[in-house]
């Protein structure tokens, strides 16, 4: 089995730390944590990931800036991105999706929903 | 010359062999007749088989089917024992799916409370409570009250999708507010789809206790617009908050007046000291 390694880019420790427990029960994955939108992005130029979950609403840099400069940066035109929004920020995940996230999750954030999507985006090609 | 008694004896001999001709030509017919007879019975045995035979079929038959029962048998108990199989499985599934999520709630609170004591910041407290009432009970708008002890006030301290100015104080025993801070009991309203906003009627009202000694409240006028309902692990989180919240909020309280009075003595201490 590969090893996947995933970013988390949210400022909020808590819902780091439920997104992170979710993922580590996929089997062969890492998991690096990032609290806002520029500490994400130097994670990115530090290593290669394979997928990528950002919240929108952040301090310093926010999820929308960090999908539109993900999507321009040649490593990763095509690493699955998922953004972390509310059900209530349509507009938001509209952006979102149309700067290039794959796919996106809405709080308050249940555990399997992670896992089903991030086995979906992490499957092999 | 022969005599007539010669004669009669040649001619008896001539006589008997003549017999004896025919009587051994007779048996080789009968022989040959025999044999013949013989071959068609074989021939006859063939085509239409003895009744030997037909009891040595019957056996068979006999066996044959005794040997079909046996498999169907068999047939029927490995079809009963799929089925028990795939009741088990279903069984499986279906506690699976529990297992899952009771695993999936049990990580909420372990976060909810690791968070909670991760920290004797007051303001980080009350930030990781209004993150844990948002992200893991999905509400949109509610308040952190705390009681004023010297005032018996309840008076918002945090707020979320409300500005804190809008939360009026409560006075304890007043109201349902004032009523839960003063019995500890949580309070929900019946309808919660069918609720709208009101400052001193919450949809919710969660006591934050120590022991039974209430230090404050949270109030929560709206939910997340997906969330219709409350799930059995919101009342679990509300409950896990009525207690870990109390005591993280108390002790960063505390925390803070001995790191206020520290510094205070400390002063004090340079000034006698210099």
């Amino acid at each position: 089995m590969p090893e996947y390694k995933i970013l988390i880019i949210e400022d909020s420790p808590t819902m780091r730390q439920l997104i992170a427990f979710a993922l580590k029960r996929l089997q062969g994955v890492r998991i690096v944590e990032a609290h806002d939108g520029v500490d994400g992005l130097k994670k990115l130029s530090s290593e290669k990931f394979d997928l990528i979950l950002t919240d929108i609403n952040m301090p310093v840099m926010d999820g929308l800036k960090l999908v539109s400069l993900v999507r321009n940066d040649a490593n990763y035109r095509t690493t699955p991105i998922v953004v972390i929004t509310t059900e209530g920020a349509k507009e938001d995940r509209e952006r979102a999706l149309s700067l290039g996230a794959n796919d996106y999750i809405t709080k308050p954030i249940q555990a399997n929903k992670i896992l089903d999507l991030a086995r979906s985006l992490l499957k092999p090609a | 010359m022969a005599t007539d008694d010669e004669k009669g004896v040649s001619y008896n001999a001539e006589e008997f062999l003549q017999l004896f001709k025919k009587g051994a030509e007779f048996t080789q017919d009968l022989l040959k007749e025999n044999e013949r007879l013989r071959f068609r019975i074989l021939q006859m045995e063939e085509s239409f088989p003895d009744s030997g035979e037909e009891t040595i079929v019957t056996d068979e038959n006999r066996k044959l089917v005794e040997r079909i029962e046996c498999l169907e048998r068999d047939k029927a108990e490995i079809l009963e024992r799929i089925a028990q199989i795939e009741r088990e499985n279903q069984d499986f599934a279906e506690r699976y799916v529990e297992v899952e999520s009771e695993n999936n709630n049990l990580a909420n609170l372990y976060i909810a409370s690791y968070q909670l004591h991760s920290t004797l910041d007051f303001p980080e407290v009350l930030q990781i409570i209004t993150e844990i009432i948002i992200n893991l009970i999905g509400a949109e708008e509610f308040a952190i009250l705390l009681l004023d002890e010297k005032t018996n006030e309840l008076n918002a301290m945090a707020t979320e999708g409300i500005a804190r100015e809008e939360i009026p104080s409560m006075q304890m025993g007043s109201g349902i507010i004032g009523s839960v801070a003063k019995n500890g009991e949580n309070f929900f309203v019946d309808d919660i789809e069918g609720y709208t906003r009101d400052f001193h009627n919450p949809m919710v009202c969660i006591p934050l206790k120590i022991k039974e000694h209430v230090i404050g409240l949270i109030v929560i006028y709206k939910l997340l617009v997906q969330k219709k309902t409350f799930a059995p692990v919101d009342y679990e989180l509300f409950t896990l908050l009525a207690g870990h919240a109390a005591t993280a909020i108390f002790s960063s309280k505390l925390y803070s007046e001995s790191e206020r009075k520290l510094s205070t003595i400390q002063g004090f201490i340079d000034l006698l000291t210099k």
